[in-house]
């Protein structure tokens, strides 16, 4: 075992060297680190500080840490890491794992404070000088983290040279944290008016430590008063923040509902027909989402796009038919339309089921949807759901023009309002009824394909979501595009500001009985038609 | 305020100064007027003048933006729904016929002439019919008494417009509201409903709206022409057939 | 003045109300015979486990015919229906688990287990009194009742019809659905209550008590078709079915339409808690998956298929959809949803009066060509 190891080591050692420049360098120095003092130390530190490579980092870093060791026997230096009672080593090159020892058989590489303290500013300067950006910002937050007064001038340096924004920000925020702790007065109000003005909730600490540390002392009243207000300011501001993330989080919910339930709203409010197999269609939307990136795995960046027709014309054309084969028997029923689309929901459902498998499928994310929007320390919008709002606005406004100004949207509202007077007017309403529930379902599957990027796409999808579709389409008013917009917005935001109090599931439940209440005060939603028009279509 | 008075006096129903207003589309505009007991009364207009409107208003179906009712000179009907309403003493027959197609004739019109309609009366006990009299009486009066035992549903549709005038007397009510009542009627039908009306008239007070000017002028009764959710004109049929803005606005010929 | 309720029914009776308790009759005789004096080899003999399974179906029978009661005579159509039922039989599960008192894993004289692996201390006020049995009989009327009043009242009150009562009652079902698989809502949150013990003294394993539960729900699906076939056939019924075809035209006769319907909810739901109530000794389990949108729906096409509006097709239309769920799930899984989601097209399609209106007209299609042949 222990020649196995050895042989490990020198192999990998033998690698390394054919490949690293400044290989010979760093391992002259580690091992003159194995038997030199202190003061010894601290030379050859800064002679590793000043190689300023990734590795010559790393080294600096596990020194700082403390876990660089030798191994006493072949004096080659590692990383380990305690665990259990013996210790685990990683090469330091390739950083992989190379077996546990005993602890008498390696050696620390010890460091006193000062020269802890030492490491660290070599660490943080090679690290603010690196080519890097993300390396730069990086020693920042770690110089932010570590409070380590000394290095103040260091920043300053940095911020002369940094043409970076993100740098500089992270530069910035640095300097005035640690310029708080320095004793200088200047420094202090510069820093205090700097920190009013991005409002960081990170700094609250600095701020406190601060504030802990001059409040006995008369002559800094003035910059504890300040202090104090920029503590207020933060806190308020990241209330603020809260608030803005709430709303956003609600409008996202918003947009799904929303995505979810126009089609059904739409089927509803022209044919007075319940659709119980909407939530259905959404399932084959996302479905149609899994079998694209399953043909076209290369594509999965566009996968989304490819999805979306394809998706409307899937759930689109199995609306048609649905409508064709049943539903059109049961106009004037809607309590049996109900049943036979329920029926036929559950044969859809098994169907997924004997064709794919009832466990979940996995739909992969583009690259694009992920990340995060960064607005300020405190609030962050994800990129998928800033997507998911835009999507759905866009299909609003697509829905608008098209029920507003296409004639096939013109006759729709003509059958919507009154359906004899149309069928008088020669409007084929039979034809309205089957392009209309075929319109419907297609948008669902569209709403499939948004939310294949948010919830498991498995056979029970459509049904997790149908109730919210009812919800929100009865709240919204039958008949009223506008109506579900708002209605879904309004149950969106409502429901996640219920949840910081009340969890998720109790939110749901307040939703639920808030709704039932709501229709019975106004049982055809926000935005009804009123007069006896309404009535008689009813 | 004294003619005001004067006309509410002596008046069953008093309709005063009621707007409609289905988000700014007035259904009924500032309306007034008034219904005299016993007497037919007849409500015409185009289509969209309020008609059926006005009929909602006073059953308590639609409440008024503006305006009161004023029933029997004392009550007013806007703090009542349609239930009391009728307990008041206002019935009231649909444009559409809405009868009881699943129940005999003789079931249709029990339903209406049961005196206690609560649900405990109507699930322990038993009906002893005092008003088996009643029925077959009315039922001789529409012409259905040879179809008492008869689904309602298998009547034709004038039978069914009877037998739904029927039911509104057998609830023995002072007022009688009914829209468009012969409509879809033979000749023969709408000529025997005339005199049914007329009959009817001496003892209770009928409202009727009615498309059918001929129909109309067979009552020979007072006639008020709505007009976009207002009074046009009011007067005797053959009178109106020569108002100028009534022939403008609805006769048109 | 008291009238024919009742009592008076059944004697006078209508012909079908006598058939359909001979049957019951017959089976209630049957049944357990076949299990008891039939040696166990024999293919005519009945389990105990088959006891139970019988018992569950006629359970089902009753919660169909509560639905019926409103939908096939009120046009009410409820898709919270099981919500009643599962009250019905939480209420009984609540006994149940009280009665085990310090038999349970834990040994708690008072706490349930569940309640003792959540470190609760104290019994939830909810579960007080449920010690009592005859707290328990009231209890499993009352509150699905309650529920009913309290829903109906404002549905009703704000005039809620058609398809956006039946959504809201399936958002009720599904609220609760949501609130009772919540640990903190108390009643034993993902598992519910199981593990009972015995029910008065007796022990619900007992062959003995298997028959005497199967017995009741014979009798309590006797007893809740001669309450609806009392109320139906009484002049309520009468107004019931004319607010099914005509409710306006009734509410402008004078009637109090939503007093009527009310009732028949409130009536409705109570049939449900008791079906529920029988439901769950013979099942041996209470969980928050009989809230689920699903179960309700299931029990409007047992409705839809068997015939609405008879009373009698509902509870064959509940007996038989679960005789062919029982024989599918067993043996044909995957084939059990298309089944039943065919059935809901199929009958709506063209069952519009489900197997009782078949029959009818067969019946009529015999006697018209008996009467030609003469």
């Amino acid at each position: 075992m222990k020649f196995f190891v050895r042989l490990l080591i020198f192999i990998l050692i033998l690698f390394n060297a054919s490949n690293n420049v400044y290989a010979d360098n760093i391992d002259e120095i580690l091992s003159a680190l194995q038997k030199s003092n202190f003061s010894e130390k601290e030379e050859l530190i800064t002679k590793l500080g000043n190689i300023q490579t990734n590795k010559s980092l790393k080294v600096l870093k596990s020194l700082e840490k403390g876990i660089l060791y030798y191994i006493k026997k072949s004096k080659i230096n590692v990383f380990a890491k305690k665990v259990d009672k013996k210790y685990e080593l990683t090469d330091i090159t390739s950083g992989k794992n190379i077996g546990l020892i005993k602890k008498n058989k390696i050696k620390r590489i010890s460091l006193n404070n000062k020269l802890r303290k030492y490491t660290r500013t070599i660490i943080a300067k090679s690290s603010l000088l690196s080519d890097n950006k993300n390396m730069r910002i990086e020693a920042a937050k770690t110089i932010f983290e570590s409070n380590s007064i000394e290095l103040l001038p260091l920043i300053s340096q940095a911020l002369k040279n940094e043409k970076n924004k993100n740098v500089i920000k992270e530069l910035l925020k640095t300097q005035a944290s640690l310029s708080l702790l320095s004793g200088d007065k200047l420094l202090i109000n510069k820093s205090l008016d700097y920190l009013m003005k991005t409002t960081d909730p990170e700094i609250i600490s600095v701020v406190n430590q601060f504030i802990e540390k001059y409040k006995t002392e008369d002559s800094y009243k003035e910059e504890i008063i300040k202090a104090n207000n920029l503590l207020n300011k933060i806190n308020s501001d990241i209330k603020l923040y809260k608030l803005i993330e709430n709303l956003f989080f609600g409008l996202s919910l918003g947009s799904v509902l929303f995505i979810a339930a126009v089609g059904l709203a739409i089927t509803f409010g022209v044919m007075g027909v319940i659709n119980l197999a909407h939530g259905e269609m959404i399932m084959i939307g996302a479905y149609t989402t899994y079998v694209i990136q399953l043909i076209f795995p290369q594509l999965i960046e566009y996968s989304l796009f490819i999805a979306l027709p394809f998706a409307f014309l899937v759930t689109g054309l199995i609306g048609v038919v649905i409508e064709r084969l049943v539903i059109r028997y049961l106009y004037g029923r809607p309590l049996e339309t109900l049943l036979a689309t329920f029926g036929i929901s559950l044969i859809l459902q098994q169907l997924v089921r004997s064709i794919f498998s009832p466990i979940n499928m996995p739909v992969t994310t583009p690259q694009w949807m992920s990340g995060m929007l960064n607005i300020h320390p405190a609030l962050s919008l994800a990129y998928g759901r800033l997507y998911i709002i835009a999507f759905s606005i866009s299909i609003f406004i697509a829905l608008l023009i098209l029920l507003r100004k296409s004639h096939f949207g013109i006759e729709i509202r003509a059958v919507m309002q009154n359906r004899p007077m149309a069928r008088a007017m020669g409007i084929k309403t039979n034809w309205i009824d089957s392009m209309t529930f075929g319109l419907g379902s297609g948008i669902a599957g569209i709403a499939g394909v948004a939310l294949s990027q948010i919830t498991n796409v498995g056979p029970n999808l459509g049904q997790s979501y149908i109730i919210d579709c009812f919800m929100v389409v009865v709240f919204g008013g039958v008949g009223n595009i506008w109506g579900t917009l708002s209605g879904a917005f309004l149950l969106g935001v409502g429901n996640k500001f219920l949840e910081p109090y009340s969890g998720a599931v109790l939110a749901k439940i307040i939703t639920l009985i808030f709704l039932i209440v709501f229709i019975q005060k106004k049982p055809k939603g926000m935005f009804a038609l009123k007069g006896r028009a309404a009535e008689i279509n009813q | 305020m004294t003619s005001l008075q004067n006309k509410m006096m002596g008046s069953i129903l008093y309709i005063d100064g009621v707007t409609v207003d289905f988000d700014g589309f007035k259904a009924l505009n500032n309306l007034s007027f008034t219904v005299a007991p016993n007497t037919l009364q007849a409500i015409v207009g185009p289509n969209g003048a309020g008609k059926t409107t006005f009929m909602d208003v006073v059953t308590g179906r639609t409440k008024p933006t503006q305006g009161r009712v004023i029933f029997k000179e004392n009550i007013n009907l806007f703090k009542y729904d349609e239930t009391s309403i009728v307990d008041l003493g206002i019935a009231r027959k649909f444009q559409k016929p809405s009868i009881f197609p699943n129940h005999t004739v003789m079931k249709n019109l029990e339903l209406a002439a049961y005196k206690n309609k609560s649900i405990w009366s109507s699930t322990f006990y038993r009906k002893i019919n005092n008003n088996l009299h009643l029925i077959e009486d009315i039922a001789n009066q529409i012409n259905l008494d040879s179809f008492l035992y008869e689904q309602a549903g298998s009547l034709s549709h004038g039978q069914k417009q009877w037998l739904e005038i029927g039911m509104l007397l057998s609830q023995e009510c002072d007022v009688l509201m009914l829209d468009e009542p012969v409509a879809g009627m033979t000749d023969e039908e709408t000529y025997k409903t005339s005199n049914l009306f007329k009959k009817i008239a001496k003892e209770r007070s009928l409202i009727v709206i009615e498309h059918d000017v001929d129909f109309v002028q067979s009552l020979n009764c007072h006639v008020t022409v709505l007009h976009e959710g207002a009074v046009l004109a009011e007067g005797q049929m053959k009178d109106l057939k020569n108002n100028s803005s009534v022939i403008e606005v609805y006769l048109g010929r | 003045m008291i009238s024919n309720f009742i009592i008076l029914n059944i004697l006078r009776g209508d012909i079908r109300t006598k058939a359909f308790l001979l049957i019951l009759l017959f089976i209630a005789i049957i049944v357990p015979l076949l299990n008891i004096y039939v040696p166990a080899g024999s293919f005519f003999h009945l389990t105990d486990y088959h006891i139970s399974l019988f018992g569950k179906y006629l359970t089902y029978g009753l919660l169909a015919l509560s639905l019926d009661l409103i939908w096939g005579y009120c046009g009410i159509l409820s898709l919270g229906h099981g919500a009643f039922f599962a009250l019905g039989g939480y209420c009984i599960g609540i006994h149940f688990m009280r009665e085990i008192g310090p038999r349970g894993v834990y040994g708690d004289p008072i706490l349930p287990d569940f309640m003792v692996f959540l470190n609760w201390s104290d019994l939830p006020l909810a579960w007080y009194g449920f010690d009592s049995f005859s707290y328990t009989l009231l209890m499993i009327i009352i509150v699905p009742g309650l529920l009913a009043f309290i829903f109906g009242w404002f549905a009703f009150k704000s005039r809620v019809n058609g398809v956006y009562f039946s959504i809201i009652t399936q958002a009720m079902t599904y609220a609760l659905m949501l609130a009772f698989f919540q640990n903190d809502f108390g009643f034993g949150g993902n598992n519910g209550l199981t593990d009972f013990k015995d029910v008065l003294g007796f022990s619900l394993q007992n062959h003995t008590t298997k028959i005497f539960l199967f017995l009741l729900s014979v009798l309590a699906l006797a007893i809740g078709y001669l309450v609806s076939n009392s109320l139906v056939n009484s002049h309520s019924g009468v107004v019931l079915k004319g607010i099914r075809d005509q409710e306006d035209r009734l509410r402008f006769l004078g009637y109090r339409v939503e007093n009527y319907k009310l009732c028949a909810f409130v009536v409705s739901a109570m049939l449900a808690g008791i079906a529920g109530a029988l439901y769950v000794p013979q099942v041996g389990i209470i969980n928050p998956g009989e809230f689920a949108p699903l179960k309700s729906i299931e029990v409007v096409v047992w409705v839809a298929l068997g015939g609405r509006g008879t009373l009698f097709g509902a509870i064959l239309g509940g007996v038989i959809v679960n005789l062919a769920k029982s024989y599918f799930t067993v043996n044909f899984p995957e084939i059990w949803l298309y089944f039943l989601g065919g059935l809901f097209v199929l009958v709506t399609l063209f069952l519009p009066n489900g197997l009782v209106g078949v029959i009818k007209k067969i019946f009529v299609f015999i006697k018209n060509k008996k009467e030609k042949s003469f």
